[in-house]
């Protein structure tokens, strides 16, 4: 270095004017690139993924749980049970009439003695005689509206009837109900187990980029930065890594989603497919499972710039 | 116009009884009485280990003292809280030893830095920085990153950093130590030229031909103790 003389502009130091640089706006502070920035994403990612999944899941078992208790809610039978002195026929007609005048009911159907043969038939085989067995006779019917139809008014009318019972299924669908909100709840217990191994592997990264960028948090004291300053400038760089990994997970997740639907689809009307579609519907997460993915993302996102927020204070709580 | 602020009257430091100690070792640094004027340049000297960088690391708050009162602006140094200290710190200019540049931000970021944590927009001070680099001789290496400069030129920035926020006061520690004799003298010039225009200035070094070549003030530290020279 030649020992030229320093250009100086007589007293006017700053004197407001100067080359233009370039426009592109100024550097992020905290370093975009850094091996624990990029491992912090990939956890964030898999965190995401981890509770996408989770989200897709009790979405996927509540819609199958709904559609069971919908399927099962529009259907209640009456057994005419064959007891000495029953006119089961006689029995049969009176049930019918009642269940007909019932407001909300649809298509009440009484099965034939074939019909009752060919439901037992897996459990019996063929060639018996169903006269000679006590077997119930059964009307199926068919709910137009549940919430107009009055079962307990309607079980105290078939009550009356010789031999009649009411089955409204009302224990398979408290059971289900059950089911369902078990799932919910155990799925909220994962996305909440999720999350605080989320925030517990923010605090760690944070800690850990504070520690790697030491002389960053050192020089911006030193010229006057104030912690909140400081605290903005690591929660945008976490914000960044959060929405980013968050984001990626979703997509993984929503990937899967898509990727299961369709696989479950190509397997048709076969055997697997039918059991498929029996128990989950049409093995579809829908819109709710995509936007909770979404939402989880975000979620993801937000608390990370939080958590790093909050752990940044504390750290330069403690060096100050 | 010259823009930097007048510390008024008041002293920038006024050092009364101050002593230090790490943990429960022995006191680096006792009884230190002095002031440091507005306006003033003075020389901090003294051997390696009589604690230099320890007083430096006093005057720009970084440590706080075992016993005495620090009085910096008028103010107690003891009551200022968190809040006090970056407003307190804008104040004060520091050239590190060590440059402390940021590695992935250019030069002109670098220098911008003090700016950009108050809060300007770059609208405000641009000019101002690409003027001051100029004026520094690093018009040229405004986009260069630290890791490509030489030792005088990251000298610069950071003197650069440490007074684009037109600070009352300037804190050199060992500013000259990593450049060739004519590097140095340059350097000293521009702090002479600083404290022209009204930044007090405090130089830590040992080099005894800078001292001789531009007399001024000299605080010699020796085994903990200081004397003042005017």
């Amino acid at each position: 270095m030649t020992d030229t003389p320093i250009r100086t502009p007589g007293l006017r130091l700053f004197p407001g004017r100067g080359r233009r640089r370039r426009s592109a706006g100024p550097s992020p502070i905290v370093p975009v690139n850094s091996i624990a920035g990029n491992a912090l994403m990939t956890v964030v990612a898999i965190m995401s993924f981890l509770a996408c999944i989770t989200v897709g899941a009790v979405t996927l078992v509540q819609d199958a749980a709904q559609n069971w208790q919908a399927d099962i809610r529009r259907e209640v039978t009456v057994q005419i049970i064959p007891r000495e002195g029953v006119d089961v026929a006689a029995s049969v007609e009176q049930a019918i009439a009642i269940a007909t005048a019932t407001p909300g009911v649809g298509n009440v159907h009484a099965l034939s003695e074939a019909e009752n043969m060919a439901l037992l038939e897996p459990w019996l085989g063929l060639g018996i005689d169903i006269a000679e067995l006590p077997v119930p006779r059964l009307i199926v019917i068919s709910i137009n509206d549940p919430d107009v139809v009055d079962f307990d008014a309607l079980a105290v009318a078939l009550g009356a009837v010789d031999g009649a019972s009411l089955d409204d299924h009302r224990r398979w669908t408290d059971r289900l109900r059950s089911m369902a909100n078990v799932s919910v709840v155990v799925g909220f217990v994962v996305l909440a187990l999720v999350f605080a191994a989320t925030v517990l592997s923010v605090v760690f990264a944070t800690r850990g980029a504070m520690a790697g960028n030491q002389q960053i948090v050192s020089v911006l004291h030193f010229i006057g930065a104030e912690d909140g300053f400081v605290a903005g400038e690591f929660q945008r760089h976490f914000l960044l890594l959060g929405l980013k990994g968050g984001l990626a997970g979703a997509a993984l997740a929503a990937v899967l989603f898509a990727v299961v639907s369709i696989g479950m689809a190509s397997l048709g009307d076969g055997p697997e497919g039918a059991q498929i579609s029996a128990l989950f519907g049409s093995f579809s997460v829908g819109p709710t499972g995509y936007f909770g993915a979404l939402g989880v993302a975000f979620a993801i996102g937000v608390l990370t710039a939080i958590t790093s927020r909050l752990t940044v204070f504390r750290y330069l709580g403690q060096v100050e | 116009m010259l823009l930097l602020r007048s510390a008024g009257s008041k002293q920038v430091f006024r050092f009364d009884n101050v002593g230090l100690r790490y943990g429960i070792g022995p006191e680096v640094l006792r009884d230190l009485n002095f002031r440091v004027e507005p306006r003033s340049f003075q020389y901090l000297t003294g051997p390696s280990g009589a604690g230099k960088t320890s007083l430096l690391r006093l005057l720009f708050l970084s440590i706080r003292p075992s016993r005495g009162l620090i009085s910096i602006f008028g103010r107690d140094s003891s009551t200022l809280g968190q809040t006090d200290l970056p407003r307190i710190r804008r104040r004060i200019g520091v050239v590190f030893q060590d440059f402390r540049l940021l590695d992935h931000l250019t030069t002109y970021e670098n220098v911008a830095l003090a700016l950009r944590v108050v809060g300007k927009p770059e609208s405000r001070y641009r000019a101002d920085v690409v003027e001051l680099l100029n004026w520094v001789g690093l018009g040229e290496r405004i986009n260069a990153y630290p890791p490509v400069l030489s030792g005088g030129e990251k000298q610069r920035a950071a003197i650069a950093r440490a007074v684009i926020g037109h600070p009352e006061i300037l804190l050199a520690d060992e500013p000259t130590g990593n450049v060739d004799p004519s590097m140095s003298r340059r350097l000293l010039r521009l702090f002479i030229e600083l404290n022209r225009l009204g930044t007090s200035v405090v130089i830590a070094t040992h080099d005894v031909d800078l001292m001789q070549r531009f007399p001024a003030r000299t605080m010699a530290l020796e085994d903990g103790r200081i004397e003042i020279h005017d």
